[in-house]
């Protein structure tokens, strides 16, 4: 058999790295080449190079450096029991492609993950080679982020986080039993103690011995996760439950929610459905609620029936229109905090209101030119020259500012 | 009247120590004109600056800010709008942190929209390899339009980045050139022609080959990469045939268009209603818009008009079921007249929006010819409806090239006197076997 191209390898292992949610390159360090003795820059905040239809944004060159596999998880397209076509990347191939794209302004680094092949270690030696290879021989400062192998050897992943600017280990599913049934080689133990050791190595890089010396770095821009959202029967509030866990316990910096893709071949043991991609897009709004808006993660689900997010409206739409005895409140007045409950004023906004408050009173056109979706807001506040009357006590409320019914596809 | 010019380069320091002269000299915003560029001559202008000298000016920390980005700006005012401001400041010092005053406002809108164009400079520059792959520094160009005078505030992210190579921006307004690790401006430049890198075929499977055709999300896609910077991007070309071939391609793209909110015709409309017909037909046949009937059945061609169509094309020979039949625009343009919806022809920026569909449409199908009906589907296809019945009967052409046959919309026959419409609906069917006959889609 002639020996696959290139670029035929490229496709069979990007086609394979398509299913991973993170795609920033952001946070960590901030480095670049203005000495002429290297090549690459971090800022500190990841740019998107390109969008693909899909509307995800490429930031890195995420591939899988092989996807042959020992491990057989029924949500993934590349276990051993799955007939698609397999490839592997060299080492000095996946150094060489990232540095050409790099150097064309494409990628703002590499995402590399990987099958299992022979054994964990194995793998992950050989993942940390590629990152050896561009950091010393190539003197590569742009992002690197590593999906590690939670079985793999500790000095593995003790090297794979000083070259690496990320370190990634996907949870997967939402609770340990699906993870037990879906994947049945890998275990939800292993996979939080290996997080556990991430965030210990992390913190201990960060401290300086007697001697006042600092030791390496050791991935700069934290970890994240990826949990896969309906491929089992975890509800949303199990998820958030879930996502609450690992961001208090491990210091993530991101859990990511990727909706099931109904994988071409997929198992017979999951159902074959279009990604329910509001549920996804929901997730990460409450997401959001929960690490920038001070909600709390039951705040969230009990105005959630059935524990699972409404898709009709956003989730701080949904607690507002469960607790209108909040309402309306007071822009010129109001702390903070009640703020940023309010529908429609979002993070930037509240500053520039507190901003502007301190100066004089604010009417309802500066509002508006302060970035709010008054749509949104309108029955939730009052202004001096704004009153919502009984507007947030009415019973359409939700139908006033609930966006339009668009065709959702619940899962 | 003061007229100060500015000049390509060094613009914000140049602006920065005018103003200082200006404001310590008390010259108030309305008696200066700013400029950028060579100075010309106006017959009421007093010459330049009064001397140097005047003490420090202090300015909030957020002005200095805000300056540095708004002067890249496009905006001929932004010089004068900015020195207002500082002049303002000296009485109100509150004010840059008042976001709800206008002036504040307008000022914050173009360092947003700079920062905006800056961030997508850094992200859609396209390298191509000039020089050397072997050579110990190696050499690159690529060309850009931005939006804004930014080439020259953007270049410090570059010379960051690509350290260890030799690199050449070219820009309508100003080059960079960063050679040996030192870099220089030149003149503004008209598109440089730039040799074939074959990295980018590589870049082009990458791409195709990470998206994900389970999900589409196209609105998202444009809001962040809108078609502006397109034509400079090698993966870009792509991207209408990965959005056509997509799954299930017609059932996605129906879906997709069923949450289209690209102009707000989608209101009062009941549903976007999508072509129909073969997705590899010869033949694509584009009218105006879907009319009341089309709306509530959700299908093209069933109401009046499409009816009247139906029958003409047989009589013509022309198999309708071989033809992709769409329209222009997908929503339904009405006025409510008592109990009544009434047709209201789509307007330019309707069909301008719309046209994202039918370029879909046409990507996925890829017709041999298309059958243009009426004003509006030749709007959208050929960028101009003027002149429709001078033009009637010829072959005209698409962007892309695609052969389009210019005829009536059937609803223009309906409309007609019943003596004159005879001999309109016989030209009408010679136009139908005539498509018929090229594209071989016959009965």
């Amino acid at each position: 058999m002639a020996p696959m191209t290139l670029d035929r390898k490229l496709a069979i292992l990007s086609d394979a790295a398509k299913y991973d949610a993170s795609c920033a390159s952001s946070g960590g360090q901030k480095r670049n080449s203005r000495d002429g003795k290297g090549l690459g820059s971090t800022t500190g905040s990841g740019i998107c190079h390109a969008y693909t239809p899909d509307g995800r944004c490429i930031s890195l060159l995420k591939i899988l450096m092989t996807n042959f596999c020992i491990y057989d998880c029924a949500y993934c397209v590349n276990r051993v029991s799955s007939n698609v076509e397999r490839a592997r990347f060299s080492v000095e191939e996946v150094v060489r492609l990232t540095l050409e794209f790099y150097r064309r302004n494409y990628i703002e680094g590499l995402f590399l993950s990987s099958g299992i092949i022979r054994s964990p270690d194995d793998t992950m030696g050989e993942m940390v080679r590629i990152a050896r290879s561009l950091r010393e021989d190539h003197h590569f400062r742009g992002y690197i982020h590593l999906k590690t192998i939670p079985d793999a050897a500790p000095e593995l992943i003790e090297a794979a986080g000083l070259f690496a600017d990320r370190l990634s280990i996907n949870v997967e599913l939402p609770t340990d039993r699906s993870v037990q049934t879906y994947a049945p080689e890998k275990s939800p133990d292993r996979i939080r103690r290996a997080m556990a050791d991430v965030r210990l190595r992390k913190e201990a890089g960060q401290e300086r011995s007697h001697t006042g010396k600092r030791p390496p770095r050791f991935a700069p821009a934290g970890q994240s996760t990826q949990m896969i959202v309906g491929a089992d029967g975890a509800n949303d509030a199990t998820i958030l439950q879930s996502a609450t866990r690992l961001y208090s316990g491990y210091r993530l910096k991101r859990v990511y929610y990727s909706a099931f893709s109904p994988i071409p071949d997929a198992s017979s043991a999951l159902p074959l459905v279009k990604p329910p991609l509001v549920r996804e897009h929901r997730l990460y709004q409450a997401d959001w609620l929960l690490r920038f808006y001070g909600f709390e993660v039951d705040e969230i689900t009990a105005a959630a029936p059935g524990g699972n997010l409404d898709l009709g409206v956003d989730p701080k739409l949904a607690w507002a229109l469960a607790h209108r005895e909040r309402f309306p409140v007071d822009v010129n007045r109001a702390e903070r905090e009640a703020l940023l409950r309010v529908p429609g004023l979002g993070v930037k906004t509240v500053k520039r209101v507190l901003a502007t408050r301190r100066h004089r009173a604010l009417r309802y056109d500066d509002l508006r030119r302060m970035g709010a979706n008054l749509k949104q807001a309108r029955p939730f506040i009052t202004l001096p020259d704004w009153t919502p009357r009984s507007m947030v006590d009415a019973a359409d409320l939700r139908a006033r500012v609930a966006p339009p019914p668009e065709q959702l596809s619940l899962f | 009247m003061r007229r100060i010019t500015l000049p390509e380069t060094g613009t914000f320091e140049a602006w920065r120590d005018a103003a200082r002269s200006l404001l310590a000299a008390d010259v108030p915003p309305e008696a200066v004109l700013w400029q950028r560029g060579a100075a010309e001559e106006d017959l009421f202008a007093e010459d330049a600056l009064p001397p140097a000298g005047g003490g420090q000016v202090t300015v909030p920390r957020g002005f200095v800010d805000l300056a540095r980005r708004v002067v890249w700006h496009r905006d001929p005012e932004r010089f004068g709008l900015l020195y207002a401001l500082l002049w303002a400041l000296r009485r109100e010092r509150g004010l840059l942190s008042d976001r709800g005053d206008p002036r504040v406002a307008r000022l914050q809108g173009m360092a947003k929209a700079v920062g905006r164009d800056r961030h997508k400079m850094t992200a859609f520059v396209r390298f191509r390899e000039i020089g050397e792959p072997e050579a110990p520094r190696r050499a690159f160009a690529a060309w850009f339009e931005p939006a804004h005078f930014i080439m020259e505030p953007v270049a410090p992210f570059f010379t960051d980045r690509f350290g260890d190579m030799d690199w050449t921006i070219a820009t309508p307004d100003l080059t960079a050139v960063f050679e040996g690790g030192r870099l220089r401006f030149e003149a503004g430049q008209p598109r440089p022609p730039l040799p074939e890198d074959a990295t980018e075929e590589l870049w082009r499977t990458y791409f195709r080959s990470i998206f994900n055709p389970a999900r589409l999300k196209v609105s998202a896609m444009t809001a962040e990469m809108p078609r502006k910077y397109w034509h400079n991007m090698p993966e870009a070309a792509l991207i209408p045939g990965l959005i056509a071939g997509a799954g299930a391609r017609a059932a996605e793209m129906a879906e997709a268009l069923a949450g289209c909110r690209r102009c707000p015709l989608w209101r009062d409309a009941t549903q976007a209603v999508p072509g129909e017909g073969p997705q590899d037909a010869k033949l694509m046949v584009v009218g105006e818009q879907p009319g009341d009937r089309e709306d509530l059945a959700g299908r093209p061609f069933v109401g009046p008009a499409g009816q009247l169509f139906d029958r003409v094309a047989a009589e013509a020979g022309l198999d309708r079921g071989a033809a992709y039949v769409t329209n222009a625009v997908k929503h339904f343009k009405f006025r409510a007249r008592g109990k009544r919806r009434l047709h209201r022809a789509p307007e330019r920026d309707e069909i301008e929006h719309c046209r994202w569909w039918l370029d879909l449409e046409r990507a996925g199908v890829r017709p041999r010819l298309i059958l243009a009906m009426g004003a509006t589907a030749l709007a959208s296809l050929t960028g101009s409806g003027a002149g429709l019945l001078r033009r009637r009967g010829g072959v005209e052409e698409t962007e892309d090239g695609t052969p389009v046959l210019v005829t009536v919309h059937p609803s223009y026959l309906l409309r007609l006197p019943e003596d004159a419409r005879a001999a309109e609906v016989a030209r009408f069917r010679a136009d139908l076997s005539r498509a018929a006959e090229i594209t071989g889609c016959t009965l």
